[in-house]
């Protein structure tokens, strides 16, 4: 599988001008066979990460070649809404927008063996459909917490915060709502799910947070000793990069830990909707999930483990997620955000 | 113009077959109506009430209106079914949030309830609610339109689910009264199929009255056929007495006109007159034959109808009647032999018409024998019936066969100037069909005729 690897091209922040949104890269898997078909695949998910299922999706059909491209959610959701460009899949973490998308009718209906085993809460329309379920934790830093004890539910952290504002002053990171959409959605959800959020603004709010747009970024200033906790950090990325290193810890809150679902749709102006489906149908696959829980790192769709572990709630894939979208709604629960954060 | 008409059966099924379709498609109309108003009422419902959340958030204030979009409202929308859902919010003829080319009413006025209005939206049918809230900006009122829009796949899905359930239960219905109607068509025809079976089962020579139990329907028309049936039995029976009568009435004149004819030929002196004398009495006698033999037939088909019924012993009939005889064969030199007679030979049935049957047949076997000829009587079992055999040297059968012999009054070719009336046979085959036997002529090897009557032992 190498050969393929070999034929990446990686291009950075594209250099095709007909494309108006922005891409991050682009990579190119020619087919294994006889070039009958190509794939295009638009997706927010790093191309590493998903690598080992392109690469064994090819070997199932060794015909189809595949385009893959990635852009930030905002990106994705420009590319389709504003631009209507081609592709076969689109893969995004942001249910929200995905969501928009194909209500306002980007997406099309698509039903297959594989579709149809997929729980009703990782589905919707039969447009939309989950292929992982992410949890979204607090990381925390032993060295950093200086012997205290790391908290397991919210309550716990307001409490430690409020308690000891000297070990957590300017040492607290999480997402920038206002410029991640990730962050946005995690915020909103978790506002609407519990008041336990606004009071834990309200008291990290105080003690100068340092916002961030990436999971990433948070991730490695934890390791870095720059910060002591982390809030709101997605647990896929967490959990590989902190397991190996003894002081990390990773925490998935007790009361309740939002669960985010990585979705994909064919879009309505697919050149090739079969060769999506394909694609798609291989992710939902068993061998498919099994290669994203092993290779990408990602948690396969996977009922029991919710009712094993009751503590993690899926973010609803439902006509809910276009409220915090509103426009008014938006502007509202920023503005009560930035009030909350920025008392000092 | 002669057709048959349809059988009361296919036209009773035909015709409840046909209600209960009538009714099965009513019933799947009224579900579907009753099903789809109640689908549409209840997602208006709930889509006024996500417009009205809605709207009850909306606000003014010093700067402008603000609107604090309700979660669950959307939440609830989409929990029902996963449709698609639009939303527009208006102030002062501008879109403060939601699509803005979202079809909107006219001429929206604050009113309590919703208005709900069908209209296309990106390419989808969907179901829209507006409703409009005045709110005070700068203590100036402004009036705020809002709208939310529904496709109506779910809607479409319970029409579609109760479609199918409606479909099904009219099917049901049809099966269940279709399966009815066959068992309602079954009892209504039971009691015409039981007396029709009842009469047909009715031998040729019953005229009982149909005393069979007859729903009042059909008593009119059993009453009417025991009428007809007591007029033909009237008829019937007026005939055979007339026969009867005739026949005793004929007889004995006959008898008065042949002993007066046997003293005038004692007494007659030329062998002329003795000559036409003898031939009067011959033919004197045979008259006399075929007016015992009218009667004997007379009495067989008025007693078929009231049938004498015992046991009869044919061995012990049979020596009387060869006593009986045994003069009459001595006069014409003929011997009457009789074997397998030694010991009680049982049938059931009418004694009477019994020995009036093996009369006829002795009686023809000493008439067409040949002087010194041999009549030979037998008994022999066959199974579980007895033959009856009354074997002659006789002149046979002529080549015709025994069915045509046994008609009324017909003879056969060979008879030359013996006399006969043509009954004998006939009366023999009536005896042997009453009492469930058989009756055949056969020629005889050697010349000669072999009757056998076959008898149902008892």
């Amino acid at each position: 599988m190498r050969r393929t690897a070999i034929a990446l091209a990686v291009i950075m922040l594209t250099l095709r001008p007909a494309a108006a949104f922005v891409t991050e890269e682009e990579a190119f898997f020619p087919a294994a066979g006889a070039e009958a078909k190509t794939v295009s695949v638009l997706s927010t998910t790093d191309t590493d990460v998903l690598r080992p299922a392109i690469e064994a999706f090819q070997a199932v059909h060794p015909d189809t070649a595949v385009r893959y491209v990635v852009a930030s959610s905002q990106e994705v959701y420009a590319a389709l809404a504003d631009d209507r460009a081609a592709f076969d899949l689109v893969i995004s973490s942001a249910m929200d927008l995905q969501m928009k998308l194909a209500n306002d009718g980007f997406a099309a209906t698509y039903t297959s063996p594989q579709t149809s085993r997929l729980p009703a809460w990782a589905r919707w329309r039969d447009q939309v459909f989950a292929f992982a379920q992410e949890s979204v934790v607090l990381i925390a830093s032993r060295r950093g917490f200086k012997g205290l004890v790391i908290p397991q539910t919210r309550r716990d952290l307001t409490e430690l915060l409020r308690d000891h504002p000297d070990v957590f002053r300017g040492r607290i990171g999480t997402y920038d709502p206002r410029a991640s959409g990730a962050g946005y959605l995690f915020a909103t959800q978790e506002a609407r799910q519990s008041d336990s959020f606004w009071r834990l603004a309200e008291v990290a709010g105080s003690l100068s947070p340092r916002l961030y747009s990436s999971s990433l970024d948070m991730i490695s200033d934890l390791k870095s000793g720059r910060l002591a906790l982390a809030y709101n950090v997605l647990g896929s990325y967490a959990g590989p990069r902190l397991e190996s290193d003894a002081d990390g810890v990773v925490v998935e809150f007790a009361d309740f830990t939002l669960t985010l679902l990585r979705t994909g749709f064919i879009p309505a102006d697919a050149i090739n909707p079969e060769a999506g489906g394909a694609f798609l149908d291989f992710l939902l696959s068993t061998r498919g999930q099994a290669l994203i829980r092993d290779r990408a790192g990602l948690p396969p769709i996977d009922e029991a483990a919710l009712s094993s572990r009751p503590h993690l709630r899926p973010i609803r894939l439902d006509a809910g997620l276009l409220v915090y979208l509103d426009r008014l709604k938006r502007k509202a629960f920023l503005e009560e955000w930035s009030s909350a954060m920025s008392q000092d | 113009m002669n057709v048959a008409p349809m059988s009361l059966r296919r036209r009773l099924v035909l015709q409840l077959l046909g209600i209960a379709a009538v009714l099965a498609i009513l019933l799947y109309l009224t579900v579907r109506t009753v099903a789809n108003s109640a689908a549409e009422a209840t997602q208006d419902g709930v889509l006024g009430a996500a417009t009205l959340a809605i709207a009850e958030r909306l606000q003014g204030g010093e700067t402008g209106v603000s609107l604090d979009l309700p979660y669950e409202a959307f939440s609830i929308l989409g929990s029902i079914s996963d449709d698609r859902i639009f939303y527009r919010v208006d102030a002062n003829g501008e879109t403060l949030t939601g699509y803005a080319d979202l079809p909107m009413p006219f001429d929206p006025e604050a009113a309590v309830e919703p208005a709900f209005y069908s209209a296309t939206f990106r390419g989808a049918a969907v179901r829209i609610a507006a409703t409009s809230r005045t709110v005070l900006v700068n203590r100036q009122p402004l009036l705020v339109s809002v709208a939310v829009a529904q496709t109506r796949q779910g809607q479409e899905a319970i029409a579609q689910r109760t479609a199918n359930l409606a479909a099904a239960i009219g099917l049901g219905v049809f099966a269940f009264a279709a399966m009815l109607s066959m068992l309602t068509a079954g009892s209504v025809l039971g009691p015409i199929n039981r007396l029709a079976e009842a009469v047909g089962r009715r031998g040729p020579h019953d005229l009982r009255a149909v005393d069979h139990p007859s729903p009042q329907e059909l008593r009119p028309l059993v009453s009417s056929l025991n009428g007809f049936i007591a007029r033909l039995r009237g008829a019937l029976s007026r005939t055979e007495t007339f026969i009867a009568e005739a026949a005793h009435h004929i007889r004995t004149p006959l008898a008065t006109v042949r002993t007066r004819a046997e003293i005038a030929l004692r007494t007659s002196e030329t062998d002329a007159a003795r000559e036409t004398l003898r031939a009067v009495i011959r033919a004197v006698e045979e008259s006399s034959r075929s007016a015992t033999q009218l009667l004997d037939h007379a009495t067989v088909v008025y007693r078929s109808d009231r049938l004498a019924d015992g046991p009869v012993d044919l061995a012990k009939l049979l020596h009387g009647l060869t006593r009986f005889y045994g003069p009459t064969a001595e006069l014409r030199d003929l011997t009457l032999t009789l074997s397998g007679a030694d010991g009680p030979v049982m049938v059931q049935g009418d004694q009477l018409l019994v020995e009036s049957a093996l009369r006829n047949l002795i009686d023809n076997a000493i008439k067409y024998s040949p002087p010194e000829g041999e009549i030979e009587l037998g008994l022999e079992p066959r199974g579980d019936r007895v033959a009856i055999m009354v074997k002659d040297r006789g002149r046979g059968l002529g080549g015709r066969k025994s069915s045509d012999l046994t008609r009324r009054f017909a003879r056969g070719d060979n008879v030359g100037d013996v006399v006969g009336s043509g009954l004998g046979l006939t009366i023999v085959e009536e005896v042997a069909d009453i009492h469930g036997g058989a009756f055949e002529l056969t020629e005889r090897k050697g010349g000669g005729t072999c009757a056998e009557l076959l008898l149902p032992l008892r």
